[in-house]
């Protein structure tokens, strides 16, 4: 068979074009997350949460008809790899970067996102994340100083506890739920009367414990990471402590249900987002995680899932592909979920990058994560 | 006043249990390094890889005990024939250095094996024990801890007994202390150190069933019980036996009452404050003889 040189050469040019057009057609939003190390669990749930709600996208057509292509690089938890990672993306041109979840990686993280005028989502629940004037940094879930009031005021009215004893995790996420909690506590007029530090990574709660006992505090407010939580249950349980245990997202979460097993029974917990929530929207979201990944997802996934939908929400708004559009469009925006599906609820930001919207109270209860309560939003009020 | 005693009980009581794991862990280094000059910096993934074995087998649907035999009989043939034969025979002969650069890099290459397998999360493990406590005296003690000072307790006596008692125990202990006399008198000493081998296998297995409840099974678990297992080891006396379960002991207990009497931010740095004192003030260990170093 003979080749024609020419209808080769045009085939050529032609499928050259192709691959430029498509590259024209993608936008990129790069995923800085913790896929290994301390913060695996939280950083896995999310990156899912983020390719789940991609997937979906693309799907569907994309962002203004460019789909979105999502790159995902491993911080190994480390603040300076995040730091570093941060840097790569932007010179790759990513559009958005999501994440770190780790407190302690975004505040280094976003300095460069900042200074290239990245819009930047994060899982991190650090209150000074948003103190910074950081005008390109959006939470994706509830900061401590919109959760802890909740919870302080659940303490005093529902537990009628009149003193506590705290145990917290000595890091950014620990540290700044501690003080903020603190300071509600004082204003519900519960007293602190044990305040124990534990460590990132710690394994055993046997002395915590132990000075949370004996301190004959009438309930427990604690606040670990979720390895941490899992295993200070345990310890609980070991040392036999019938007193409320009540902490704020992570202690009912589900990898802590996991790894806690029976241990998980009893305890109590604020969250800002579940996957067990009495809602159509993230029902759905839980039956198409869990059919892709094979496990129930955590609060992360959540945030991941939303904050995708959430540029596509506000990147539409604007009706272009621009940062600095972008970032302004965030400030005191409202995406309700009946125009937004993917958002999952209605959600609203403030000028600092702040999120408000309805939470939940949630039990552990044979193993499994119920929602006794729906609480208001913090605003709808 | 009472009070503050019955909490000083209770912090040794549970602190010693920790201490026996680590024990476990640091007797086995002690009788690899006795009996084949070998340091074993892979200790800690030692304990790693047994846990990891058992999970397989729960939740292939076996009970943790017959989970924890199979992975008794896995463990001496990997980490005993296997890491012998394929590691130490070959590497021995060139000295002690090779030999801890090949440990080291076997850590590594266990860790990431693992990781890649079963990813970098932590997954739960059941404990051999029924949760719960019960009071002696105002003491509140878990049987948890019980359970594993229980456990650590039988295997020591029943290895010290093997070790004293039985002709392949003290042949074992001719080996250890003099190679060529043993051969000499006709101990088939290639066949001896396997044994320590398959000892050390079986401690590791041990290890990884009562630590994993609490450290939970996680590919780097490894990193910190290696650690301790070698600081218990050195503490006590790398040439003793009994010098692992004192410096074990130790640092559990220590590291209890350093956590609640001070802070948790120095309870890891016990172990290493303990092993410096020891360095410097007393090298052969706290129950170890100085002796000369077998060539």
């Amino acid at each position: 068979m003979k080749r024609n040189p020419i209808r080769l050469l045009a085939a050529a040019v032609l499928g050259l074009g192709v691959g430029v057009a498509s590259a024209q057609q993608t936008v990129l939003i790069s995923g800085l997350v913790e896929l290994s190390g301390t913060g695996a669990t939280s950083g896995t749930n999310f990156d899912n949460g983020a390719k789940l709600a991609v997937k979906e996208i693309n799907a569907a057509g994309g962002i203004l008809g460019r789909k979105i292509e999502y790159t995902s690089s491993d911080t190994q938890s480390n603040p300076g790899i995040a730091k570093a990672l941060a840097q790569k993306a932007i010179d790759q041109g990513a559009y958005v970067v999501m994440g770190p979840v780790f407190s302690g990686s975004i505040l280094v993280s976003m300095e460069e996102t900042r200074r290239a005028e990245v819009p930047n989502f994060t899982g991190g629940e650090a209150a000074a994340i948003t103190q910074k004037g950081n005008p390109y940094v959006f939470r994706t879930s509830f900061t401590q100083t919109t959760a802890m009031p909740k919870v302080a005021r659940y303490i005093a009215n529902n537990v009628k506890a009149k003193t506590v004893a705290i145990i917290y995790v000595n890091n950014d996420f620990g540290k700044g739920g501690r003080d903020v909690m603190m300071k509600n506590l004082e204003a519900v007029g519960v007293k602190v009367i044990a305040d124990i530090s534990t460590d990132p990574g710690q394994v055993d709660f046997s002395g915590a414990v132990l000075r949370v006992k004996q301190s004959n505090a009438d309930a427990l407010f604690a606040y670990t990471n979720e390895e941490e939580s899992a295993r200070l249950l345990r310890e609980l349980r070991k040392q036999g402590y019938d007193k409320p245990a009540i902490g704020e997202t992570t202690l009912t979460g589900q990898k802590v249900i996991e790894l806690a097993g029976d241990a998980a029974n009893g305890a109590v917990a604020h969250v800002g987002l579940t996957a067990d929530a009495p809602l159509p929207g993230i029902k759905a979201f839980d039956e198409k995680y869990q059919r892709d990944y094979k496990f129930k997802s955590d609060h992360n996934g959540l945030k991941g899932y939303t904050g995708i939908y959430i540029v596509k929400a506000i990147t539409e708004r604007i009706g272009k592909f621009d940062r600095k559009a972008f970032a302004a469009a965030m400030k005191g925006a409202k995406i309700s979920a009946k125009e937004h599906p993917g958002v999952l609820m209605d959600v609203s930001f403030d000028q600092n990058g702040d999120l408000d919207r309805e939470s939940f109270l949630t039990k552990v209860v044979n193993g499994k994560q119920v929602v006794v309560e729906t609480l208001p939003a913090l605003g709808a009020k | 006043m009472a009070h503050t005693m019955n909490e000083l009980i209770q912090l040794v009581v549970s602190g010693t249990a920790t201490g026996a794991i680590y024990a476990l862990a640091g007797l086995g280094f002690t009788l690899l390094w006795q009996a084949s000059g070998t340091i074993n910096f892979a200790q800690g993934e030692f304990v790693m890889l047994p846990a990891f074995t058992m999970l397989f087998c729960v939740m292939a649907g076996a009970p943790l005990w017959l989970a924890f035999l199979i992975t008794c009989a896995a463990a001496m043939v990997v980490l005993g024939v296997g890491f012998k034969r394929g590691i130490v025979d070959p590497l021995i002969r060139h000295g002690v250095i090779p030999l801890v650069i090949a440990t080291l890099g076997l850590s590594i290459a266990l860790k990431t094996i693992v990781r890649a397998g079963y990813s970098a999360e932590a997954h739960q493990f059941a404990s051999p024990f029924p949760a719960g406590q019960f009071s002696v005296g105002g003491i509140t003690v878990s049987y948890a801890d019980v359970g594993t000072l229980f456990l650590a307790g039988v295997i020591v006596v029943a290895l010290q007994t093997f070790v004293t008692r039985t002709v392949t125990g003290r042949a074992m202990q001719a080996v250890a202390q003099n190679t060529d006399a043993a051969r000499v008198l006709g101990i088939d000493a290639k066949r001896m150190v396997l044994y320590t081998f398959l000892i050390n296998a079986v401690l590791a297995a041990v290890t990884a069933l009562l630590i994993t409840p609490t450290y939970l099974a996680k590919f780097d678990m490894g990193d910190s019980i290696g650690l301790k297992a070698f600081f218990a080891a050195i503490i006590g006396g790398f040439n003793q036996t009994r010098g692992a379960l004192l410096g074990g002991v130790l640092i559990g207990v220590l590291e209890n009452l350093v956590g609640f009497y001070w802070s948790p931010a120095y309870k890891e740095g016990v172990a290493l404050m303990l092993f410096l004192v020891v360095i410097l003030f007393r090298p052969e260990g706290l129950l170890g003889k100085a002796e000369e170093r077998k060539v």
